[in-house]
C-alpha cells in the first residue's frame, strides 16, 4: 500500500492527538501515585491511587457556588488556566520527538503559557475580595517573581549547550549523549528541581495537603471554588506536574524516545520509557517531600535564590569553556 | 580521550567552584567546616587529575597534602576549637545571604571577564582553571569580609587558598619547594589563627569580631 502524503497527515496528527491525550490522561494518576507513596512513608494506608479521577468526576458534577461580588472574570479564569497548562503539558515531547506540533514547543513559549494561567489564577484569587485569596495571590506572585528568573537561566544554559530552545531540538541532540559532562548541565538540573518544586506548590515551598494553614500559596487562591471550576484548578495542578515532569525526562534524560523514524517498536518503547521516567519521577517527589519541613515564608527568597545562583552559574560556565 | 580529560578537569574545577558558592550559602557553624572539608576534598581530586594528565608526578605530592592537611587535619582542628568554644548555634553575617550570593555570581562574571581575553596560544584546560581559580580565592575574601565570626573568617582565607592551590596546578611547571612551602605557611597561619582565636576570646568573651571595632574605637555604642 503506497503511503499518501494525506495518510502521513493523518498519522502525525494522531501521533499528536495520542500525545495531548496521554498527558491529560495520566496526570491525575500521577498525582495519586504521589500521595499514595506520600501516605504510605508516614505510615498511613492512604487512598487508592486513582482516588483523583473520582474526586475530579465528583467535583464535575457539583454544583458550583459563586460569590455575590465575583465578576465575569471569576468564572472564566479555571478555564483559562486549564487550556494555558494543558497546551504547554501537551506541547513537551513525552514519548517522541518531531511531532507535529514540535516546532512551537518552545522552552520560552511555554514558561510563558504557565505564566499566563499563573496571571489568570492570581487575578481571579483577588476577585472575589476574600482576604485569604488576596494573600495567596500575592505570595503566588512573589513565588513567580523569584522563580521564572531561576527558569529563564536553565533555559538559557540548556540553549547555549544545544543552540536552540526548541524542546524537540534539545531532546535530539541530547539524546546522542555527545555533550559530554557538563557542570552546567548538573547545575541547570538543580536549578530546575527547586524551580519545579516552588512552581508546583509542593513541600518545603508550599503545602498541597492542607486547606488550614496560614502559610499555604496555591490553596490560599483558590479557597473561594467549587465545582466544576475546583475540577478544572485540580486537573490544571495536576497537568502541571506532569508537563514538569516531561520537561525533566524531556531536557534531561531523554533517552529511550522515538527519533525521526516512526514505527510502532519505537513508539512502544518510547511511550514505555516515558512512563517508567514519570513514575520513578512521581516516586522520587514524595521521597524528597517527607525528608525536609516547610520553610518559612521569608525563607522563599534564599531557596529560589539558591536556584538563580546555580542557574547563572551554569551559563556563566558555559562561557568561560565555549569561548575558545 | 582529549575530550574526556577536559570533561572531567572542567567538572572537579566546577565543583570546587560550586562548593565555594555552597559555603557563601551556608550559616551553620560546623555545615561549614563540614563543606570546607568536601572542596578540599575535591580540590585534591582536582589536583591528582591535573597530575595525571600532565603527566607530572610531583602534583600527587601537592594532592596528598591538600588532602591530608586540608582536608582531614584542619576542619577536625577547627570542629574542636568550635567544640570547646561552644558556639555550635547559627552564625550571624553582616549581609544577607541573598545579596552574598549575587555578589558573588558578580566575582564569578569578573574573574571570567578578566580571563577571557588572554591570549589565545593558552591552553584551554589553564584558562578555565584560572578562571575558576580566581573565582574562588575572590569568594574567599567575600567570605572573609561578610562573616563576622572569626572561626567562619579562618574558613574564608583556607578556601582562598585551595584557589590558590587550582590556579598554581593549572599552570604548568610550579616547583614542587614552593607547593609545600604554601602548604606549611598555611599551616603555620593556622596555628596562629587558633592561638588568635583563643586569646580574642579570653579578651572578649566572644568570637564575634565586632567586639574589636568597639574596642577600637570605630564605633559607637549608645548603650
Amino acid at each position: 500500500m503506497a503511503v499518501t502524503p494525506a495518510m502521513t497527515m493523518i498519522f502525525e496528527l494522531a501521533a499528536q492527538a495520542g500525545q495531548m491525550l496521554l498527558v491529560l490522561a495520566i496526570a491525575p494518576l500521577v498525582l495519586g501515585v504521589t500521595r499514595k507513596i506520600k501516605a504510605r512513608l508516614l505510615r498511613r494506608a492512604g487512598p487508592p491511587t486513582w482516588q483523583p479521577y473520582i474526586d475530579l468526576w465528583k467535583l464535575l458534577h457539583k454544583e458550583a457556588v459563586l460569590a455575590h461580588n465575583a465578576s465575569w472574570l471569576y468564572r472564566v479564569a479555571p478555564y483559562l488556566l486549564f487550556a494555558t497548562t494543558w497546551v504547554g503539558a501537551a506541547l513537551v515531547p513525552t514519548y517522541a520527538i518531531n511531532l507535529m506540533f514540535s516546532w512551537s514547543a518552545d522552552l520560552i513559549a511555554i514558561v510563558a503559557l504557565l505564566a499566563t494561567g499563573r496571571f489568570a489564577l492570581a487575578l481571579a484569587g483577588m476577585d472575589a475580595g476574600t482576604a485569604f485569596g488576596g494573600i495567596g495571590s500575592s505570595r503566588e506572585m512573589m513565588i513567580a517573581s523569584l522563580a521564572e528568573p531561576a527558569m529563564l537561566l536553565v533555559v538559557f544554559s540548556v540553549a547555549l549547550i544545544a543552540g536552540t530552545t526548541q524542546l524537540s531540538s534539545v531532546a535530539s541532540i541530547f539524546i546522542t549523549g555527545s555533550i559530554g559532562l557538563r557542570v552546567s548541565l548538573g547545575l541547570a538540573l538543580l536549578a530546575f528541581v527547586f524551580v519545579a518544586i516552588a512552581e508546583n506548590a509542593r513541600i518545603p515551598v508550599d503545602n498541597p495537603a492542607t486547606h488550614l494553614e496560614l502559610t499555604m500559596v496555591h490553596e490560599a487562591m483558590v479557597l473561594e471554588y467549587s465545582g466544576r471550576h475546583l475540577a478544572m484548578i485540580e486537573a490544571a495542578a495536576a497537568l502541571k506536574l506532569v508537563l514538569y515532569f516531561s520537561l525533566f525526562a524531556c531536557l534531561f534524560v531523554p533517552f529511550g524516545m522515538a527519533t525521526a523514524d516512526m514505527n510502532v517498536d519505537t513508539v512502544l518503547t518510547g511511550l514505555m520509557t516515558y512512563l517508567a521516567k514519570v513514575l520513578v519521577l512521581a516516586t522520587l517527589l514524595p521521597i524528597g517531600e517527607t525528608a525536609v519541613a516547610k520553610m518559612r515564608v521569608f525563607r522563599y527568597p534564599i531557596f529560589l535564590g539558591g536556584a538563580f545562583a546555580a542557574g547563572a552559574l551554569a551559563v556563566f560556565l558555559l562561557f568561560v569553556s565555549r569561548s575558545f | 580521550m582529549q575530550n574526556i580529560n577536559f570533561d572531567v578537569a572542567h567538572l572537579l574545577a566546577g565543583s570546587i567552584l560550586v562548593l565555594s558558592f555552597v559555603l557563601l550559602y551556608q550559616d551553620r557553624i560546623t555545615a561549614v567546616l563540614n563543606v570546607f572539608a568536601l572542596q578540599a576534598i575535591a580540590l585534591s581530586l582536582s589536583v591528582a587529575w591535573q597530575a595525571f594528565i600532565q603527566d607530572a608526578p610531583h602534583l600527587f605530592v601537592t594532592a596528598a597534602i591538600a588532602l591530608a592537611v586540608k582536608g582531614a587535619v584542619i576542619p577536625m582542628a577547627l570542629h574542636r576549637i568550635v567544640r570547646r568554644l561552644g558556639i555550635h548555634r547559627e552564625i550571624e553575617q553582616v549581609i544577607g545571604a541573598g545579596p552574598t550570593m549575587l555578589t558573588g555570581l558578580g566575582l564569578v562574571a569578573l574573574s571570567i571577564l578578566l580571563v577571557l581575553p588572554v591570549g589565545g596560544n593558552v591552553s584551554v584546560l589553564a584558562r578555565e582553571d584560572l578562571a575558576f581559580a580566581l573565582a574562588v580565592i575572590l569568594m574567599g575574601l567575600l567570605m572573609m569580609i561578610t562573616r563576622r565570626n572569626a572561626v567562619t573568617q579562618i574558613v574564608g582565607f583556607m578556601s582562598l587558598e585551595n584557589g590558590l592551590v587550582l590556579a598554581a596546578t593549572g599552570a604548568k611547571g610550579m616547583p614542587l619547594v614552593v607547593e609545600i612551602s604554601v602548604a606549611f605557611s598555611v599551616l603555620i597561619a593556622f596555628a596562629v589563627f587558633g592561638v588568635f582565636v583563643f586569646r580574642i576570646r579570653e579578651r572578649f568573651d566572644t568570637v564575634d569580631v565586632e567586639a574589636l571595632d568597639r574596642f577600637r574605637g570605630e564605633r559607637r555604642d549608645h548603650t
